[in-house]
């Protein structure tokens, strides 16, 4: 299963990096949520899928899934959550502001 | 309880907070954040004392030992750094008071430096890999929000690109986080400090280690500094100075923590890696710091030359030169956010960014012109002032490791340093005077007061230094032995247990 | 424009009372089960939003005349308040404590100060959430 995960992630961080390459600002900031999620994949994949029993008080049982990773993921989905918020925000203010949604023509001056 | 370690990152939120309830006051806001600010400098100078005589606090929250609880670490680097970020911070917000104006204020500027403050102090403070990344995120966050905060076209699509790039970047750091849990499966620090030590650092952790340089250089503005000048030079001059002084010196905290503590074990690998990104670094600084004639951007480019002289230390890493680079990361702190506090107070003044416009303001402002030319003096090294000392040391670790092409590099960087500014100097401040004594714009007095009370405080680091050397020589003590620190840390956990 | 929106809100007028309670139920769930302040707030914004989207946002505003993000703020200070209170009692920043209290009529209840914390997680997401989607929808 983990190596499944592997390839799923791989698709992930290619797709990713294929829009966070592209010149449109929605494109862009797609990509970069789509590369979190990859992030959150591997953090989980890493952490090895589930193997043991839920590690809640109740459930004795031995042995318990390593929660960690998951406690892990949660912060950074919300921090990415956050992030792309904002940076929607933003893009769409740029965009009102400098009329463009295009990387290339928000450059700027070489010397301003 | 070591509760005292925890405050320096939770009184900066609760003032935050309550702010946020007082928007339309703008007097007391002001009060309040100048107040938490002058509470945490008092706070983590009595921490710096408490740690130099009882050796390396820690508090772990909510009483779970190491290592399965998050804790909080003081050591004497992270509590000297604190200390810094605290009292550069006091003196922005001062110099913030009369020049931010009321939009700003408003929109809930002192909320978001003083989160910005804690994220930082956070990440200096934290003892698991984790935390600091979500220390990192919540001074990043704060200040994405600051640097585009005011919503003019050019901050807007410069906070875009400098948004994009820490994102890209956090995303990076949490796959290294990743591979690291994958690995030694902990996130504890010191816990993984030992765990690399008793297996020893194999190429996939050396390779961990690699992308963890990758990630922090982007944010401390080492080699990967491409985004720098252009993000750090649009927002108002007080929180330029606050992003000059705190942000990379964060990401160069953290290069210096990772390093020492946790993959000291393959210099020949990860140091001369940094070893050849520190000297990149200088070159290609010091060419932008040459060619450019905006003093913003050529004040941002000094940022990016000391982050790579602060690094030769790390790279060379004798004890000697380690000592150097705590102190002159302390020195560079406080320094460079005196110069972007008066490089802005020069753009206020004139109206203009360019050295070709502006001249003979040391007639108009002599005490201004002159603590400019302090400034400079301390940046570039000269003796009684704060640099020198720091210089001197990485210079003399860089001998004793037989670093020649650092040393020369660095020194050479120095020279560059001082003709870029003196450039400044000569162009801007001699010369005739181009304002009249009835356009004469008054010196904000508050601001004023804070470009004084950091040319005091650069004067004294260099006449204390000796005062200031025995903390560093503690703080070096721990990152060159890095068994003290893990001690510190796990020694109770397994008598203990949970 | 009017749009034809008749569906829409005869639906909310039901859905909204078990999409909160949900989240409630969520909130206090967290304890010993999947659930929590997180969680409970994510729902309970979420079912906020959906009143935004099916009413107007005038209408919303003077029936909840909050600014949400004060909201947010005080579920800062809330969280971070019983951080602070650990501090008042001497003992490790963010320590918890639970205890079993004998009530009238309800019996034997097990209560925590983590719900305390929770609760200002909760008033955080849903502060942060109601300002982010409104901040993007009042623009013209």
């Amino acid at each position: 299963m983990e190596q499944l995960m592997m390839v799923l992630i791989g698709i992930l961080v290619s797709v990713a990096t294929y829009l966070i390459l592209s010149r449109n600002m929605i494109r862009v900031i797609i990509g970069t949520a789509v590369l979190s999620h990859a992030v959150n994949l591997l953090i989980m994949a890493v952490g090895g899928l589930k193997k043991g029993n839920v590690p809640l008080i109740g459930h004795e049982e031995e042995p318990f899934t390593d929660a960690l990773p998951q406690a892990l993921i949660l912060t950074a989905i919300v921090i990415s959550f956050a992030t792309t918020a904002l940076l929607l925000v933003l893009a769409y203010r740029t965009y009102k502001t400098s009329g463009s949604d295009d990387f290339k023509e928000l450059r700027g001056m070489p010397d301003e | 309880m070591n509760n005292i370690i925890v405050l320096p990152l939770i009184i900066p939120i609760f003032s935050a907070v309550v702010l946020v309830f007082l928007r339309r006051f703008a007097a007391v806001q002001r009060l309040i954040a100048f107040a938490s600010m002058l509470a945490v400098s008092i706070i983590s100078f009595v921490l710096l004392e408490l740690v130099r005589k009882e050796g390396i606090l820690k508090l772990d929250f909510g009483g779970w030992k190491p290592p399965y609880g998050i804790l909080f670490v003081a050591d004497s680097f992270s509590v000297l750094m604190v200390l810094a970020a605290s009292i550069v911070t006091l003196f922005c917000l001062l110099y913030a008071f009369s020049t931010i104006g009321d939009r700003h204020e408003s929109m809930f500027f002192y909320s978001f430096v003083l989160l910005m403050v804690a994220g930082v102090n956070g990440s200096f403070l934290t003892g698991d890999i984790f935390n600091l990344f979500v220390c990192f995120e919540v001074m990043l966050m704060a200040s994405y929000v600051l640097v585009a905060l005011g919503g003019e076209k050019v901050q807007l699509r410069e906070s875009l690109k400098y948004v994009l790039i820490n994102v890209v970047a956090s995303s990076v750091f949490l796959i290294a986080l990743a591979y690291l849990y994958g690995t030694v499966k902990t996130l504890n620090m010191a816990h993984i400090a030992e765990r690399v030590s008793e297996v020893g650092q194999d190429p996939i952790l050396t390779l961990v280690s690699l992308v963890l340089l990758i990630v922090f250089s982007l944010k401390a503005g080492l080699v990967l500094f491409f985004w720098l000048p252009g993000s750090y030079v649009v927002p108002p001059a007080a929180v330029q100075a606050l992003f000059a002084a705190l942000l990379t010196k964060v990401g160069v905290y953290a290069l210096i923590r990772t390093f020492t503590l946790m993959f000291p074990h393959h210099p020949e690998t990860t140091h001369a890696i940094l070893g050849c990104f520190a000297g990149l670094t200088i070159v290609l600084g010091c060419l932008g710091a040459l060619s450019s004639r905006n003093v913003l951007k050529i004040a941002a480019y000094n940022i990016v030359i000391s982050v790579g002289f602060i690094l030769i230390g790390l790279a060379v890493r004798t004890e000697t030169a380690l000592a150097g680079s705590v102190f002159y990361l302390f020195h560079d702190m406080v320094a460079k956010a005196l110069l972007f506090l008066l490089v802005g107070m020069m753009v206020y003044l004139t109206g203009e960014k360019r050295i070709d416009f502006m001249s003979g303001l040391i007639r108009n402002y002599p005490l201004f012109g002159w603590l400019y030319f302090l400034a400079m003096l301390a940046l570039v090294g000269i003796p009684p002032l704060s640099g020198f000392v720091g210089k001197v040391l990485i210079g003399k670790g860089a001998i004793e490791a037989g670093s020649y092409v650092l040393l020369f590099l660095g020194f050479a960087s120095s020279l560059v340093v001082l003709f870029s500014l003196l450039k400044i100097f000569l162009s801007s401040f001699f010369g005739e005077t181009i304002i009249t004594n009835e356009d004469k714009k008054p010196l904000p007095k508050a601001s004023m007061a804070s470009l004084v009370s950091l040319a005091v405080c650069i004067a004294g680091i260099g006449m204390g230094a000796e005062q200031l050397l025995a903390y560093v020589q503690d703080a070096v003590k721990t990152l060159a032995n890095p068994s003290i620190y893990i001690d510190a840390i796990l020694s109770d956990s397994d008598s203990e247990g949970v | 424009m009017r749009i034809n929106d008749v569906i829409l809100r005869t639906v909310v007028k039901v859905v909204i009372l078990i999409i909160l309670t949900l989240g409630v139920y969520l909130f206090f769930s967290g304890h010993h089960a999947p659930g929590g302040g997180f969680i409970g707030g994510l729902v309970l914004a979420s079912g906020i939003i959906l009143l935004f989207v099916t009413y107007d946002i005038e209408t919303i505003q003077r029936k909840m005349p909050f600014d949400f993000k004060k909201v947010a703020a005080l579920g800062v200070f809330i969280a971070a308040g019983t951080g602070l209170g650990a501090i008042y009692f001497d003992l490790p920043f963010l320590s918890h404590t639970d205890g079993h209290f004998k009530f009238p009529f309800i019996g034997d209840k097990h209560l925590t100060t983590v719900t305390l914390f929770e609760a200002g997680v909760a008033l955080t997401v849903i502060g942060t959430l109601v300002t982010m989607i409104l901040s993007i929808s009042e623009d013209e």
